[in-house]
């Protein structure tokens, strides 16, 4: 199991459209990815869950990977979270 | 070419292409009674509406850049939830046809962003009941209405419903034609708040506008033709161009105080339905709102405004409106304007049923949410809080009390509040007879013109066939106006008319001279109404 954590840049917060970027970034790993914000915790595949977090910028997700390829997952991941949120 | 009348409800001259509206046919297929065959189905509607998505996505991005296309992406990407995905395919082993279950998971789902305290969240429910019914309709083989993505047109339609209207792209219609309606229809107020040349009651075929490259409407004469001739369209130009410079004549009045040569001062107020519309009667040199009509943040929806929804909307007009009036009538339900949600029975005769007042004192779970946001507001600029329909004294005292009570309710809370006026939208001939005694305890009366002459004459303002009885000059109905304005002066408060008659050039200086001192009309009318107070002796 891999875990990290990444606070929020984007001005925006957690909205619709990067919410639906990094359901896409999961969707392609077999690995089970979680993501608990302050608001709550969700399963980093599913948009409608992600948004209901409703996470504002400044606020710490911590994401859990865990499974065959988390390895990897944590690693592509944690670059674009860098790169887009 | 071919021509035809219509009965014009706003002058001016309009020359465009011709959109027809049609209602979109929904026809839900009998289910199957197979969960398999069901699932299929709505497999297949996910792809097409993914197709769709994506040309509205490639052209919106084209069409009006990135950002915009944004709220297309975000569909897209909700059509691919596996929250919604498992929900659909729940709804549809338990029994449900693929339609219902793609438009019932998706009201779950916005029931829940509706409910969150993010207000960027909130909205996101719009988006999910729009992806949904996008695959409701793909599983009905609703065609549906397309309007054109860009450029303005002349929207012709058999009739619009007020929730219809609310839905169009105001700033691109430049005039309306519908077979149906009356003067008085919604599709007639909105033309005349828009200043846009329409036509009601129009003999055009749909046919007919569906294939004419151009349509042109004349406002002035009641006259409409599909594809005029060079001719025709040289007389419209110079039309069109004589009644520009005629408006900016009248912007000599603007910033004016609109006073009489004797020194009457009257207020010109604007009539409302929308914060949007406040904007419109901000540009058009409006000293107030006279008449807020609140039903319209009712409409075109499935559930009741919540509390911080009304809220927002009367804080918004107070905000734009500033240091000027605002007049915000309660809930004017029933009638013509239903809606679904609240449960309503089908009556008989609506106008005369449960409406206005009537509905707010026998549901207070409806009224008090409207009254806590009206008060909540009021903090924010100078609101005014009308009721309709009131034919007793005891409604009046009623609304009354409850008001006092939603009031020191939210100075217990802590919440702001301000003194808030409580008029009578005199517009029952009770009313009218009983105007003294309202007027003990009313802080204003405003004269709903367009239901007084229709329940003092017994004529229905809907039934087109009705149009030669519907008389707004007649003498029983003037008479009354006269007591009401009297009745007024003589305790002291303000009287004002709200109705279309308040706009008629041809009886604002008799209302002026009744005693009345505050007209509320369309936005457009200001001006020249203005001038017409500014020449006038008395």
């Amino acid at each position: 199991m891999k875990e990290f954590k990444h606070v929020i840049q984007d001005p925006m917060g957690l909205h619709a459209r990067p919410a639906g970027m990094l359901v896409k970034a999961c969707a392609g790993y077999a690995s089970t990815i979680t993501l608990v914000a302050p608001t709550g915790k969700a399963d980093a595949k599913r948009l409608m869950g992600i948004m209901r977090l409703a996470a504002k910028q400044g606020m710490e997700l911590t994401f859990t990977v865990e499974g065959a390829d988390e390895e990897k997952a944590a690693a592509e991941l944690q670059a674009f979270l860098a790169a887009n949120l | 070419m071919t021509t035809g009348f219509g009965l014009p409800v706003f002058h001016g001259v309009a020359i465009g292409p011709a959109v027809v509206y049609r209602k979109a046919q929904r026809i839900l297929p009998v289910p199957s009674g197979d969960p398999a065959v069901e699932q299929a189905k709505f497999d297949a509607a996910l792809e097409t509406a993914r197709e769709q998505l994506t040309a509205l996505f490639e052209k919106a991005k084209k069409d009006i850049g990135e950002e915009h296309a944004a709220i297309v992406e975000v569909q897209l990407l909700m059509l691919d939830d596996l929250d919604y995905l498992d929900g659909v395919a729940m709804a549809i082993e338990g029994g449900a046809a693929a339609a219902i279950a793609a438009l019932d998971t998706g009201e779950e789902f916005a029931q829940v962003f509706a409910a969150m305290d993010d207000e960027y969240m909130k909205a996101r429910s719009a988006d999910i009941r729009d992806m949904s019914h996008r695959l409701y309709d793909i599983l009905c083989g609703a065609g549906g209405f397309q309007l054109p993505s860009e450029g303005s047109f002349l929207l012709v339609a058999e009739d619009l419903a007020p929730s219809e209207t609310i839905q169009l792209p105001r700033e691109r219609i430049l005039a309306f034609l519908t077979r149906q309606g009356s003067s008085s229809s919604h599709t007639a107020i909105l033309a005349r708040t828009l200043n846009i040349p329409s036509l009601v009651q129009s003999d055009i075929p749909l046919e007919v506008a569906e294939d004419c490259k151009i349509l042109a409407v004349d406002g002035f004469t009641g006259t409409w033709y599909a594809d005029p001739d060079e001719e025709t369209l040289a007389v419209l130009r110079k039309k069109q161009a004589e009644a520009a410079a005629a408006r900016n004549a009248l912007e000599a009045y603007r910033g004016k105080e609109s006073i009489t040569k004797g020194g009457r001062k009257i207020l010109l107020a604007a009539n409302i339905g929308s914060p949007e519309d406040a904007v419109d009667a901000i540009k058009a040199d409006a000293e107030g709102v006279g008449l807020m009509r609140s039903e319209f943040l009712y409409l075109g929806r499935d559930s009741l405004p919540t509390e911080d929804e009304l809220f927002e909307a009367y804080k918004k007009v107070a905000e734009i409106m500033g240091h000027r009036p605002v007049v915000i009538r309660t809930l004017d339900i029933g009638a013509d304007k239903q809606v679904s949600y609240m449960g309503l029975e089908k009556e008989e005769n609506p106008a005369l049923g449960l409406r206005g007042l009537r509905i707010c004192l026998t549901r207070e779970e409806i009224f008090r949410p409207q009254l806590r946001a009206i008060y909540r507001a009021s903090a924010y600029g100078h609101l005014n809080v009308m009721f309709p329909m009131v034919a007793s004294v005891w409604e009046l005292k009623a609304a009354k009390a409850l008001c006092a009570n939603v009031r020191a309710e939210l100075e217990a809370e802590g919440v702001p509040t301000r003194d808030v006026p409580i008029g009578v939208m005199v517009e029952t001939p009770a009313a009218a007879v009983l105007a003294h005694e309202l007027a003990k305890e009313a802080d204003f009366f405003s004269v709903g013109t367009n239901d007084l002459t229709q329940y003092t004459l017994a004529v229905d303002r809907q039934n087109a066939k009705l149009g030669e009885f519907y008389d707004p000059y007649h003498p029983a109905l003037l008479a009354l106006m006269a007591h009401i304005a009297k009745a007024a002066n003589e305790a002291g408060i303000w009287a004002g008319i709200c109705g279309e008659l308040g706009a008629d050039p041809k009886m604002q200086e008799k209302f002026i001279e009744m005693g009345y001192t505050e007209l509320s009309m369309a936005a457009g009318r200001i001006l020249e109404t203005r001038k017409l107070v500014c020449e006038s002796e008395l």
